[in-house]
């Protein structure tokens, strides 16, 4: 904003110091809008895990309402035997509301014994997190979950 | 700051054959994430642990990519299933290149 007042002061005309001043405005909206959408969390797990996610098998533990998106608490787990025939290979955690969409990708073996991983998450705003766990077989399942931040965690 | 940083790993010692076992682990870290600024308006650069890898007995259990939406000090637990007495490993990889480790030895009684 010191930019536009400059201007007035300098006596130019007042529909150019508003000019300025709607530039300035749209500079605000256009970085906002550098943000992760839907689409790029979307495009994000799907170049992490190639095909269509079922519903289902994945249980995405997180507070309804988070106080501080600094550290959300988040438990991902998913249903399998974990054996060497049938086991979680990987879950991708995103997130649709922060600046970059992904937040963490785990590569289980076997030796995992339980796909269930606890981690805290950073959100910058009230969001959806969606976990996608791919099986040793390829077959993917998700589950999603909309989590109310009151203040956001990305030191602004 | 790096001396700062010290991992910290929760297990228990002793175990049945075949349990799994729960483990849980924090690094002190401050996961700059690249979009803070600090008092003169500049950007803080990304700084943040993007990897742990676990192993016991030097075979792979998992592997971890953190991401800038990890919260810092990134606390992470999970479960390993233990048929034999070992050593679990750990090992945190920063954006740096700079890397921890830590390990816990179980024993099957």
């Amino acid at each position: 904003m010191a930019i536009s007042t400059t201007v007035i002061s300098t006596n130019l005309t007042r529909r150019l110091a508003l000019g300025t001043g709607l530039a300035a405005i749209a500079g605000v909206i256009a970085s906002r809008a550098a943000w992760a959408t839907p689409e790029q969390t979307k495009e994000w797990l799907a170049a992490a895990a190639k095909g269509t996610p079922k519903e289902g098998k994945v249980t995405l533990k997180a507070p309804e309402i988070a106080e501080n998106g600094n550290a959300v608490p988040v438990t991902v787990s998913v249903e399998s035997e974990m054996s060497d025939k049938s086991y979680v290979k990987a879950i991708y955690i995103a997130a649709d509301g922060n600046p970059n969409p992904g937040v963490a990708t785990y590569e289980f073996t076997p030796m995992s014994g339980k796909a269930e991983v606890q981690l805290r998450v950073r959100l910058a705003q009230t969001q959806k997190l969606v976990a996608v766990a791919e099986m040793n077989d390829g077959t993917l399942y998700t589950a999603s979950r909309e989590i109310k931040v009151t203040i956001g965690g990305c030191g602004g | 700051m790096a001396d700062d940083i010290k991992p910290r790993i929760r297990v228990q010692s002793t175990a049945k054959k075949g349990e799994v076992v729960e483990v849980k682990t924090l690094i002190t870290h401050p996961m700059e994430n690249g979009q803070r600024k600090d008092a003169a308006g500049k950007v803080v650069p990304r700084m943040i642990v993007n990897a742990l890898k676990v192993t016991y007995n030097d075979k792979p259990v998992m592997n971890v990519k953190l991401e800038t939406a990890v919260a810092a000090n990134p606390f992470m637990s999970f479960f390993v299933k233990v048929e034999e007495t070992g050593t679990l490993k750990f090992t945190w990889t920063d954006d740096e290149k700079n890397s921890w480790t830590a390990e816990s030895k179980i024993e099957v009684a």
